[in-house]
């Protein structure tokens, strides 16, 4: 991590920071953000599968099916290192399951992956997160029962009293636990949870635990952050805060790689969006391509939604659009965060 | 009056009694399990047994020393704990209660089966083993004390002291262990394992090793009762003991490192309170006999005592010690 000491300075530099003074730190440090990784990708071609100058994650034929369902089934892939890349689909598409099969949760039937150089496949998910790639969860894991500094306490890596018999032994750990309760103080005043220090977690509210989660896995100074949709349920002006925060993370040189459905944070922040449906990656390039891209918009809208109908069909659509009516009965038609869980349920 | 005096004092020495001890250390253990790593262990009577046996069995059958028994008890407890963990600890937390529950009650079974006899005694057990443990008193343990109105045997004692101090020292081992980042670690397991997994810890590992000591711990609560009752027998090892210990936890609160201690002395204290003090009432006439006769008192203590049970966790949820706010993050 040699950009870390640095940017903990600059942070350092300004420890009281108003919220309306400074939504993202490197405007409060004076520094000019770097997009490496957007001039990097600049001229590659927009097509599946092309290869980045500076890899840091390579997918290759990866498929995990669920009894007859494939939920994915990756040809060829590749992060680049430092930048964002963010990963849409519909509902169903895979995203999680990719995520899943990457961090080691679950184990693909086929297929390699490795992570600047090193194979992954065979690796348990502490395995994974030891090597620097953390991930957060899609459903929120803060800790309930655990302060806030203690969830973000355990995120430290290499930690002596985590050993059943140097535990016992307090003169062994204090000294490091006494520096990783500095690093952590830092980061939840960076994050504006440093008030909260000493509640427990399980009473913060739903944005505040997507901000616990993200700066837990930044204790373990991580390579690679991996977010399953961390802006999800969270209110607008918190967004804004988060999406300035993911924004610092690229800044320190870490790769991120994060699952979003709202595509102006996805157009706002990542340098390289990937995007798949029914488990295939059907499209890569820059966010500017993808809403132009025909695939994508086959993948989201339906392939033939732009067809003429002929008579019967649409006598047909407009015969089950009064059905559907008759039965709604002022129930709301099914919205996209309720399709999710079940979607995710059912991909797991 | 004095009727009630005496059975003050009677349930005063359940107290500090070595079932007291024995509950104690099978809810301290439960507390390391439960209370602290989530693990539901519901044979932890299983450990005990295989401690009081493990001394029974090698002093009285296969005559070694006394200390070396209590090597291969605890040496017995830490196999059984790695024998369930080896398979249950990779799966979901009801696969470790239902292996649990069912060795519990398979080796207790096997233990007074009539093949087993010649090593467990079978149904009649062994005795005759804690000699040389009550012979290292240093006081005459044929003479009987009396401390605070109740009559103890100087083994009594004896037992009692060794056992307290060896409930002492598995509390400050649990305190020690919960207050450093290896505790941390279980508690956060406790909470959700794959947070925890994808934080770089081998979640696996920590199951186990706490497994491992919830359990030796219970092995000890079945070393102190059979040293205490002199008598090794499989059916003092029902596995109702597993779940009073845990009512005892909850009445002192889990997840706290007094909880089950404080928890059982109560426990113990109001069995043994309701159980004379009934006796008394029935004998002088204030309990009439067409309600009950002493022959239900055995029975009516513990519905006594579930009601406590009950009014408690509508109450008091959290139990004695517990703090009120944790528990009630649960309910939302």
């Amino acid at each position: 991590m040699p950009a870390e000491p640095t940017a903990h300075g600059a942070h350092a530099a300004v420890p009281d920071e108003t919220p309306a003074a400074a939504p993202t730190r490197e405007s409060a440090a004076g520094r000019v953000p770097q997009r490496l990784a957007q001039a990097a990708l600049k001229d590659l071609p927009w097509e599946v599968g092309v290869s980045k100058p500076d890899p840091a994650i390579v997918v290759d034929k990866v498929t995990r099916s669920f009894g007859g369902l494939t939920a994915v089934s990756v040809d060829h892939l590749e992060v680049q290192r430092g930048g964002i890349t963010g990963l849409i689909g519909p509902n169903g598409a895979g995203k999680t399951t990719l995520f899943n099969l990457l961090t080691g949760f679950d184990q693909p039937n086929t297929g390699t992956w490795s992570f600047d150089g090193r194979d992954l496949g065979k690796l348990s998910p502490h395995q994974v997160a030891r090597l620097g790639v953390v991930r957060t969860f899609q459903l929120t894991k803060a800790l309930s029962r655990l302060t806030v500094l203690q969830n973000m306490l355990l995120g430290a890596q290499d930690q002596k009293g985590e050993s059943f018999l140097r535990a016992l032994l307090p003169g062994a750990w204090r000294r490091q636990e006494k520096e990783n309760t500095e690093k952590a103080m830092d980061l939840l005043r960076r994050f504006k949870l440093d008030a909260k220090k000493d509640d427990f977690a399980g009473i913060l509210s739903g944005g505040q635990r997507k901000l616990l989660e993200m700066a837990r896995a930044l204790m373990s100074d991580p390579k690679v952050v991996m977010l399953d949709e961390p802006m999800a349920g969270v209110n607008p002006a918190l967004t804004q805060s988060l999406l300035g925060h993911v924004k610092d993370l690229r800044e320190e040189g870490m790769t991120v790689i994060f699952v979003e459905h709202d595509m102006d944070v996805v157009r706002d922040i990542s340098d390289w969006v990937v995007v798949m449906a029914a488990g295939r990656i059907i499209a890569e390039g820059p966010p500017e391509s993808i809403s132009q891209n025909k695939a994508v918009v086959d993948a989201y809208l339906g392939a033939h939604h732009d067809a003429p109908l002929t008579v019967e069909e649409e006598d047909r659509v407009l015969a089950e659009a009064d059905a559907a009516l008759g039965r709604e009965d002022g129930l709301p038609p099914g919205r996209p965060g309720t399709d999710e869980i079940s979607s995710d349920g059912s991909t797991r | 009056m004095s009727d009630l005096i005496d059975a003050f004092q009677v349930a005063g020495k359940a107290f500090f009694g070595f079932q007291a001890i024995f509950f104690a250390l099978l809810a301290i253990g439960i507390n390391v399990h439960f209370g602290y790593t989530g693990l539901l262990n519901f044979g932890q009577i299983a450990f005990a047994m295989l401690g009081g046996f493990g001394i029974a069995i090698s002093v009285s059958q296969w005559g070694l020393p006394f200390w070396v028994g209590v090597l291969i008890a605890i040496g017995s407890a830490i196999v059984l704990a790695l024998l369930l963990g080896l398979p249950t600890l990779r799966l979901r937390a009801d696969y470790l209660a239902i292996v649990t529950i069912a060795v519990a009650e398979g080796l207790r079974l096997l233990f007074r089966s009539v093949s087993a006899t010649p090593v467990t005694g079978g149904t009649r057990g062994l005795s005759a083993f804690n000699g040389s443990f009550i012979a290292l008193a240093p006081w005459d343990t044929q003479k009987r004390y009396n401390i605070l109105g109740t009559s103890w045997s100087g083994g009594e004692l004896w037992v009692a002291l060794i056992g307290w101090l060896i409930v002492t020292l598995f509390t400050l081992l649990v305190w020690q262990l919960m207050r450093s980042p290896w505790g941390r670690v279980v508690k956060a397991i406790r909470e959700d394992e794959d947070a925890v997994r994808a934080l770089g810890k081998n979640v696996y590992n920590y199951k186990m090793q706490a497994l491992v000591l919830g359990g030796l711990i219970g092995a000890f609560g079945g070393m102190v009762y059979a040293v205490g009752t002199g008598s090794a027998i499989p059916d003092q090892y029902q596995n109702a003991n597993t779940f009073l210990a845990y009512g005892a936890l909850i009445l002192g609160g889990a997840a706290r490192v007094l909880g089950p201690v404080i928890g059982s002395m109560i426990l113990l204290f109001i069995l043994q309170f309701a159980d004379t003090g009934l006796r008394a009432l029935i004998s002088n006439g204030a309990i009439p006999d067409t309600l009950f006769s002493s022959t239900d008192v055995a029975q009516i203590r513990f519905v006594l005592v579930g009601i406590g049970l009950m009014l408690l966790l509508v109450f008091r949820p959290q139990g004695i010690f517990g703090d009120r706010r944790e528990v009630m993050l649960d309910a939302r």
